[in-house]
């Protein structure tokens, strides 16, 4: 009953803080809106390009080539081979026969044309096609299965795959980037708003200390107004996220620029989101604020 | 045994000055002291050693057994909620009320609100201020607010009263009001009264043990009535 007491206490007092001190409240609540907003963009950016990467890197397939004098024995120490590279997630084999019979059922003239060759004169290859477990690496893979004796040749769209892998890693990164310094700008405001209220209210922590409250009581309402601060932040960041995706969602039918690109849908990714804004708003709102209590608070 | 003991204190500050230089006194419970001597004697640094504001250089400082001077930062309102302590510019909230004002030791330490209340009334009652609890102190004269200031120190009924100058914003009427107020709290509560002054008119009058500091060091001990100050202290 006596700590809750002391904690309502404390909260009322934080809340007449945010009000008394309120032009320097309000500039570290807009400074954290601000960051949140930014940090829900950045974190639905790199979400989406993290579910938009894991679709490519599950369509992402190697197709191997064999020899063309390489026999289905040959096939089978080769696939024996392809199973021991890590990065192999699965393996599925066709040999010229299979793909000759895929070829004449796909048209009359191949037809024709194929029923005369026999298992020596086919001219098609033993195919492998793969899927990768890490798309980033795909080409240090594609490279390692050339090296295997009797594979002709490899193929799995290199170019267009090795750019796209970099700029999502590079967005990823300048993502992240951005999302660090920008928390950081706003705990250093927030812990900036934290210690003048600390200086302005000087007089009566002195009087609370001389009149023998513990410092735990002194320091709560300093550490619960950064902490109502970082959560009045994150409110509009919040409504945004929830409403901003929803709208993107709606009004873009869930892909962005082409069919390619597909998004997160928005049920429960925006409530995810805004649950990581609050708490990111509360972590940083208290721990910015622990700092300047820790700095400026000698109790 | 000493309610309070102080034993070959120093106290250096950082910038060179020796504020007391082997320092020793001992007060017994419910014994009514002066501490008295010119400004920059080492009154005040004497008065911080008591209530644990500062720390000495070297020495120790004993408080109801306790070596304060162990005391670490975190336990030192311990201390505090033990003793009273009345300054001479008041440290009134100007926000809060009078009832407010005495009643802030009390609800920071988290006590029950029809728990305080009676206490408060109590201790208003004792400085005569029952009638104003509901003013402000810049409403009030600095006669009132330094009871105020005597309430809110009596209110955990400490063994001991620190106070430092607490009549020397005062006129000497109202240092004589409030000189009555102090006496009578030592005489019928039994708390013990640590009162550093200037005024060399109460010290005559009141005849109670008087210790003498002069350039931080122990120049004089004057059991009761003893002292008589002729010149200027």
């Amino acid at each position: 009953m006596k700590v809750f007491r002391i904690l309502v206490r404390n909260i009322k007092s934080a809340f007449k803080s945010v009000i008394r001190n309120f032009s320097l409240s309000f500039a570290s609540i807009i400074c954290t809106t601000i960051t949140l907003i930014l940090v829900s963009i950045a974190i639905i950016i790199t979400a989406n390009v993290n579910n938009f990467t894991k679709d490519l890197e599950n369509d992402l397939t190697i197709m191997v080539f064999l020899d063309r004098n390489a026999s289905i024995d040959d096939a089978n120490i080769i696939r024996n081979e392809l199973e021991e590279i890590k990065n192999v997630d699965s393996i599925s084999f066709e040999s010229k026969e299979d793909v000759k019979n895929e070829m004449k059922n796909e048209s009359e003239i191949f037809n024709t044309i194929m029923d005369s060759w026999t298992e020596e004169n086919n001219p098609l290859q033993h195919e492998f096609s793969l899927k990768v477990k890490d798309a980033t690496i795909i080409r240090k893979t594609a490279n390692q299965i050339k090296k295997i004796e009797k594979v002709d040749s490899v193929k799995y769209g290199e170019d267009i795959i090795d750019q796209m892998v970099n700029i999502f890693s590079v967005v990823q990164k300048a993502t992240i980037g951005i999302v660090i310094a920008l928390i950081l700008v706003t705990a250093f405001l927030i812990s900036n708003t934290i210690k003048l209220t600390i200086f302005s209210r000087k007089n009566e922590i002195e009087i609370m200390r001389l009149v023998g409250t513990s410092n735990v009581v002194i320091r709560l309402p300093f550490l619960f107004e950064g902490f109502i601060l970082g959560i009045i932040g994150a409110i509009i960041p919040i409504v945004i996220t929830i409403y901003g995706y929803m709208i993107i969602y709606e009004k873009t039918g869930g892909y962005l620029f082409s069919s390619m690109i597909k998004m997160i849908k928005p049920f429960n990714f925006v409530f995810q989101v805004s649950i990581l804004l609050l708490i990111i708003g509360a972590v940083v709102g208290m721990i910015s604020s622990y700092r300047s209590v820790r700095k400026y608070l000698k109790v | 045994m000493e309610l309070i003991e102080v034993k070959n204190c120093y106290k250096i500050y950082k910038n060179g000055v020796t504020a007391l230089a082997d320092f020793n006194i001992s007060i017994k419970k419910g014994d009514f002291v002066f501490i008295i001597g010119h400004t920059a004697s080492g009154k005040s640094s004497l008065m911080k050693l008591l209530y644990r504001e500062e720390k000495p250089t070297k020495g120790k400082v004993y408080i109801g057994g306790i070596d304060v001077t162990k005391l670490r930062n975190r336990k030192v309102y311990k201390l505090r909620r033990k003793i009273g302590i009345v300054f001479q510019d008041f440290k009134l909230l100007n926000k809060l009320n009078v009832f407010e004002n005495v009643a802030f030791p009390l609800e920071s330490m988290g006590i029950k609100k029809t728990e305080i209340k009676p206490k408060v009334l109590k201790a208003l009652e004792m400085v005569g201020l029952k009638e104003k609890i509901h003013s402000f102190p810049n409403q009030l004269s600095g006669g009132e607010q330094q009871r105020v200031c005597i309430a809110r120190a009596m209110i955990n009924n400490p063994k001991v009263l620190i106070c430092d100058e607490p009549t020397g914003n005062l006129d000497p009427e109202t240092s004589k009001e409030i000189m009555k107020v102090i006496d009578n709290i030592n005489k019928e509560m039994g708390t013990t009264i640590i009162m550093a002054t200037h005024d060399k008119d109460i010290v005559n009058r009141m005849k109670k043990r008087v210790i003498v500091i002069e350039h931080g060091v122990l120049a004089g001990d004057y059991l009761k009535g003893k002292y008589k100050a002729n010149e200027s202290i």
